[in-house]
């Protein structure tokens, strides 16, 4: 991959799983606005000249390396774990199958384990259907969907994420590039009336502010490098690490170089749901240094458990 | 009306790979075989399970994961394909099963009274998660008594361990409850592996047995630890070391299953039966039945 062959990411789009902007927009004033960000965000889309959406969904865990969603009609009904009373998700998507095959190679190329999944039936997960299904509804332009691995960190996700720069390059395509997750993913734990939802807690509200701040500015690389205190004070345990903004940053470009727009932010059953849109654009924003080594390569963990034990 | 009882607890673990290594005709893949100290295991049980008499089957899983409350099947039948989000190459099972609404209802009021949080799960378009289908489908090959699932409520990672075994010794006796009036015989199921941690590759031949092997020595040292304490009966204090081998073996066990179960069973002090024991691409599993019984009681393993 040269470094002049550089991949063109027409915006990326951060928004949440949850099925309400899907199945109840009018439930509660604040999944309506969330369901007209998304209506917003799928009228950029048509209006773009994108040749791809590409979905890396915080809600499909993988362990065997990285699925790459290939089946070129996916069809089904999906059906929420917690929100199935809301209704049914009944979908037909079109992948692009081209891109996932090559996504493949590269990710291997890039010392990663991945595969592409190619089966009738296959559980496409909750926060995938509720972005596709509202986003590219008519399957106007082919899609991919991408795993979040359940053990993998840091360079691994951001290896992912250049993986699919060299991807996009390799078969110069326009891409918009979708992350689906919560901001404090914490919801509450009863059932409770949409009208009243709200963000879980205070602290939760805090840092979701302070994060869209920082979006807003178009701090994507600050971002993926507070990933871990972002982890760490308001995402429940679930997964090793709070890992969009690594990817986003990773699949985008490093850098703070962005026309960063909220559309929408609410809770959604306690989560902070917000629906961001981020333009790659010139000059420079951010006032943090960072010694996290940049990494093109995954070579394996670090295996701490075998070094320094007696011989 | 005679009281209800609970006539069997069994600790079956799903990995999909048992089933396809099974070769059944409701599963797509084919397969050359593999993991056959769990499949002869498995059949050993379900063996057992035949000469038992109960009317249904109430199995915990971790793999229908719920945040808000406990959820309950809720619809007398579902038919459909259960393809495994992580092995979908392995498992495409299509299934057709009964459910036994009545019990699942009595348990969930008895939950509720307790105070615990609960749902109905009534949408006909449902997928029944793949730990159901596989450990239902290795106990009961026939499929031929209608079952119950209840979904597990992600108290450890929202609360502790702890929590989680509060909560879910709770759910367990309030299950115990409404079996008890419902007059019915019941086998339980938790539907999980102990130590959990994959391998990240898989094989080229996924049943290459000689790639086959726990994912590190501490894990399973970890494991025979409680499968020791389940031998000597010693439920109590499987459940009091829970929290610490959850975390270090980062076990499957956090989903509650077994917890729900020993709960349920009032923390037997009798000895497990063993049915085998061995490591599913890296993770620990043993099949285990706690049969209340002193007559029909065995020392298999
Ligand atoms: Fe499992």
């Amino acid at each position: 991959m040269s470094e002049t062959n550089e991949p063109e990411i027409l915006f990326g789009i951060y928004c949440p799983p949850h099925p309400q902007p899907l199945l109840s927009p009018e439930a509660s004033e604040g999944y309506s606005k969330l369901r007209a960000a998304y209506d917003e965000c799928r009228k950029r889309i048509e209006e773009s000249e994108a040749d791809i959406i590409l979905v890396y969904s915080t809600t499909w865990p993988s362990i065997i390396g990285h699925q790459i969603q290939a089946l070129e009609k996916a069809i089904w009904t999906h059906v929420d774990d917690d929100f199935h009373y809301l209704g049914s998700m009944p979908y037909e998507f079109h992948m692009d199958t081209e891109f996932a095959h090559s996504m493949k190679e590269n990710c291997e190329k890039r010392g990663l384990e991945a595969r592409t999944v190619e089966y009738e039936g296959f559980p496409i997960d909750t926060g995938s259907v509720v972005a596709l299904q509202l986003l590219n509804p008519d399957n106007r332009i082919p899609s991919c969907i991408l795993s979040s691995n359940m053990y993998s960190n840091r360079s691994e996700t951001i290896v992912l994420g250049k993986a699919v720069r060299d991807t996009l390059a390799q078969q110069n395509k326009k891409a918009v590039v979708v992350v689906v997750s919560s901001l404090s993913n914490r919801m509450f734990t009863e059932h409770i009336d949409p009208k009243e939802d709200r963000i879980h807690s205070q602290k939760d509200d805090d840092w979701n502010r302070k994060i869209l701040e920082f979006f807003d500015d178009g701090r994507l690389e600050d971002l993926s490098q507070l990933s871990r205190d972002i982890h760490g004070q308001i995402r429940v345990q679930k997964v090793v690490a709070y890992k969009p903004a690594w990817w986003l940053a990773a699949t985008m470009g490093q850098h703070n170089n962005y026309d960063g727009e909220v559309l929408a932010y609410e809770a959604l059953h306690g989560s902070g749901g917000a629906v961001i849109t981020l333009t790659p654009s010139t000059g420079s924003v951010g006032d943090k240094e960072f010694d996290e080594d940049d990494v093109e390569f995954y070579r394996g963990d670090r295996n701490v458990l075998d070094k320094g034990t007696l011989e | 009306m005679a009281k209800g009882q609970i006539v069997a607890g069994c600790l079956a673990p799903h990995p999909p790979h048992l089933v396809y290594a099974d070769n059944p005709p409701q599963n797509e893949a084919y397969s050359e075989g593999g993991w056959e100290t769990l499949r002869w295991g498995y059949q050993r049980l379900a063996r057992k399970l035949k000469n038992i008499d109960y009317d249904a089957i109430v199995i915990f899983t971790p793999h229908w994961q719920t945040y808000i409350g406990t959820h309950f099947l809720g619809l007398p039948e579902f038919k459909s394909k259960s393809v495994d989000p992580v092995f979908p190459n392995l498992f495409r099972y299509n299934y057709d099963l009964q459910v036994d609404v009545e019990l699942s209802e009595a348990m969930r009021d008895a939950a509720s009274q307790e105070g615990i949080i609960t749902k109905m799960m009534t949408n006909p378009d449902f997928r029944v998660d793949y730990g159901t289908i596989t450990s239902c489908h290795l106990l009961n090959p026939e499929w031929d008594k209608p079952i119950v699932t209840i979904s597990s409520n992600r108290n450890t990672h929202y609360y502790s361990p702890e929590v989680m075994i509060e909560q879910a010794t709770a759910l367990g006796r309030a299950c115990a409850k409404a079996i008890e009036e419902s007059g019915k015989r019941v086998v339980l199921v938790a539907s999980h592996s102990l130590s959990h941690r994959h391998f990240v590759e898989e094989a080229p031949l996924p049943e290459d047995m000689s790639k086959e092997h726990i994912y590190n020595h501490s894990q399973y040292v970890w494991d025979m630890k409680i499968v020791e304490m389940m031998r000597d009966g010693k439920s109590r204090e499987v459940i009091d070391i829970m929290p610490e081998f959850t975390e270090q073996t980062i076990a499957e066990t956090e989903g509650g299953g077994l917890i729900w179960m020993l709960g349920a069973m009032g923390f037997p002090d009798f000895p497990a039966e063993i049915y085998g024991y061995q490591s599913v691409i890296g993770t620990g599993n043993v099949i285990a039945c706690w049969d209340p019984n002193d007559d029909t009681r065995e020392y298999v393993l």
